[in-house]
């Protein structure tokens, strides 16, 4: 009498029995993978837009350099008048690691669209003077006219931050178009894209220097200078800047780093990914503890298919197979739908910012890897349990 | 003649309150070929022995060997590739898959033999010949009616050719005329040389039968053959 053998079952059988569930009953397979899709959909899209995010953000940084310093008068009680010494940029000139230096210098006027708007409704908008470095300083760029050379730096023309422009209702650059500023008509030459590294710019009707002083009887004391310094002694300029620009009152003056700022924001970005993170894991084990559900339903249900499966002859290792490898597929289902889906948001997310989509390898397989252990995780009671079930009662209780 | 199943004094009981004596020392002897109805009315024992004549449950004294096999030396492993290669199982409910053709129905008679799925799906294809429904292959099990499914039912437990095929209550589901289909099927298949025992409760078709066993109380009340 020959040994009785044991026999293997092909993979492909095994797919076919762990896929009996799915063709009986595919709403129910829908929804219970639904869950973990979910979850996993907002943790890849949750990485994949901080991740976008971060990219712009370091390309952001990259092109408008991290070693822009500004310094600017303290203001407010016991913080000096606002304004920095004259001489003051010059000082800062003289430090030696400072490559270029440019002087933003408050004006005492308002600008409107016509000379007919009551002097109360200034829009929110500053008058600055400034040196024609200032747009070199600051990386910025011209979206249309021109910006000042030392010519239309000395005549009454204005260059518009992106937000002034806008509520100044002036759309294109024509040459001819003015503006109402300081009680005199002031032509504007140009209107800037926004200043990432220093956004209060924006909000400013710009004039030259020179222009300031001859119609607005401006005094030429900076109340900011923005200095460009080699990068790898930014933090040491920082540390003497104080008192090079006003020796005998040094704590009144502001010394920043307008890049940590984006920085900051990128710290934040970071702690609200950790939230979203949390809110996608608490999705995935809502979305096992369904499948968990599912598979023990199933179980009971088809008692009479696991009594059958006995009686055809299968093995309790390969009943718990059957239920283990359902499970494991519904996750794995739910899984691939997720990484899709959070790879659909985070490039349609990152298509209307205009970012560079960027999904982490890491977010792929970790979302993957995570649905297959939740499926393992949820399928081993309910397959240990179609497993131990003793043919004759499953037989009975058809 | 070989004897394809021998239960030899076989007792099962159950731990109830008080216990329960399901079977009480049966002993019966099946040839290769034979064609036997174990008939017995309600709670005489017969499901009980079915379940312990397909290795589906174990005696609690007693031993029974299928195609020279001793259950209570085999374990719980080796007894389920017993049952896939030596024995096949009716059913009253027909246990079939719903989404599933008649085809691949009976071919999982044979899934769990290690035979690869297309030599599984030729030998169900011709099964399913054997027993009258080669125009039902590609159907769905509930297009079929009753007495279709039992006979796809029949070609599922036929497939793999085993020594010993056990039918519990096999037209029981089944109206009188559809029966007596059923009934004639068994006689045919038994014809060609299948070892099969019919458990009843219908005195009537067990009648039909050459050898019958009556059970009463969980034990062997006679065991007939025709003459």
């Amino acid at each position: 009498m020959q040994p009785l053998g044991r026999r293997r079952m092909s993979f492909g059988d095994v797919l076919r029995t762990a896929t009996v569930g799915a063709r009986t009953r595919p709403m129910r397979v829908v929804l219970s993978a639904l869950g973990v899709s979910i979850g996993i959909a907002a943790m890849v899209g949750v990485l994949g837009l901080s991740e976008s995010s971060k990219s712009d953000l370091l390309a952001a940084l990259d092109r408008l350099g991290t070693n822009l310093v500004t310094v600017q008068a303290g203001q407010g009680i016991g913080l000096g008048s606002g304004e920095l010494p004259n001489e003051a940029a010059g000082m800062v000139a003289r430090i030696g690691p400072v490559e270029r230096t440019a002087a933003v210098s408050q004006v005492d006027a308002s600008v409107y669209r016509t000379d007919f708007v009551p002097p109360a409704q200034t829009g929110g908008i500053t008058v600055q003077a400034v040196g024609i470095d200032l747009l070199d300083v600051l990386a910025g760029d011209i979206s249309d006219g021109a910006w000042f050379n030392t010519a239309t730096a000395q005549y009454p023309t204005t260059v518009l931050g992106s937000v002034a422009a806008e509520r100044l209702g002036v759309g294109e650059v024509t040459g001819i178009q003015q503006v109402w500023l300081g009680d005199q008509w002031f032509t504007v030459i140009g209107v800037l894209e926004t200043f990432e590294l220093a956004p209060d710019l924006d909000r400013a009707a710009l004039i030259g220097a020179p222009a300031a002083e001859t119609y607005l009887d401006n005094d030429g004391a900076p109340s900011r200078i923005l200095v460009r310094v080699q990068p790898a002694f930014v933090d040491d300029v920082i540390d003497v800047m104080a008192a090079t620009v006003n020796p005998e009152n040094p704590e009144e003056v502001e010394v920043d780093r307008p890049s940590d700022a984006l920085e900051a924001r990128e710290a934040a970005d970071d702690a609200l990914t950790a939230l979203f993170l949390g809110l996608g894991a608490v999705a995935l084990i809502v979305g096992g503890v369904g499948i968990a559900n599912v598979m023990v339903i199933s179980v009971l249900e088809r008692r009479a298919e696991i009594g059958l499966r006995r009686a055809l002859g299968a093995t309790r290792r390969q009943v718990a197979t059957q239920f283990l490898v359902e499970s494991l597929l519904l996750a794995a289902a739910g899984g691939l739908t997720g990484v899709l889906l959070g790879a659909g948001v985070t490039y349609g997310y990152a298509w209307w910012r205009r970012w560079e989509p960027l999904i982490p390898a890491s977010a792929i397989a970790g979302g993957v890897a995570v649905a297959l252990a939740i499926g393992v995780i949820a399928g081993v009671y309910p397959a240990m349990r179609a497993a131990r079930l003793s043919p004759t009662e499953a037989l009975r209780s058809a | 003649m070989t004897q394809v199943l021998a239960v030899d004094n076989v007792t099962k009981s159950y731990p109830m309150t008080p216990p329960v004596h399901a079977l009480r020392g049966v002993t019966l002897n099946i040839d290769e070929g034979e064609l036997v109805a174990v008939v017995g009315p309600s709670g005489s024992g017969k499901s009980t022995l079915l379940h312990v004549m397909g290795t589906l449950d174990r005696p609690t004294t007693g031993d029974v060997a299928v195609a020279g096999y001793r259950v209570s030396e085999l374990s719980d492993a080796e007894l389920s590739t017993l049952r896939a290669q030596r024995i096949g199982f009716v059913f009253q409910q027909f246990h079939l898959l719903n989404g599933y053709t008649a085809l691949d129905n009976v071919a999982d008679g044979m899934l769990y033999t290690g035979s690869p799925v297309d030599r599984r799906r030729a030998m169900a294809r011709t099964a399913l010949e054997r027993v009258g429904l080669s125009h039902r292959v590609h159907h769905v099990a509930t297009e079929l009616s009753g007495g279709e499914r039992q006979r796809v039912a029949i070609a599922r437990a036929l497939i793999g050719s085993p020594a010993l095929v056990l039918a519990d209550e096999p037209t029981g589901n089944l109206d009188s005329q559809t029966s007596a289909g059923i009934v004639e099927l068994i006689e045919e298949l038994h014809a060609g040389g299948s070892t099969i025992v019919v458990i009843t409760h219908d005195v009537a078709i067990a009648e039909h039968f050459p050898r019958i066993v009556r059970l009463r109380d969980g034990a062997v009340e006679s065991d007939s053959r025709a003459a």
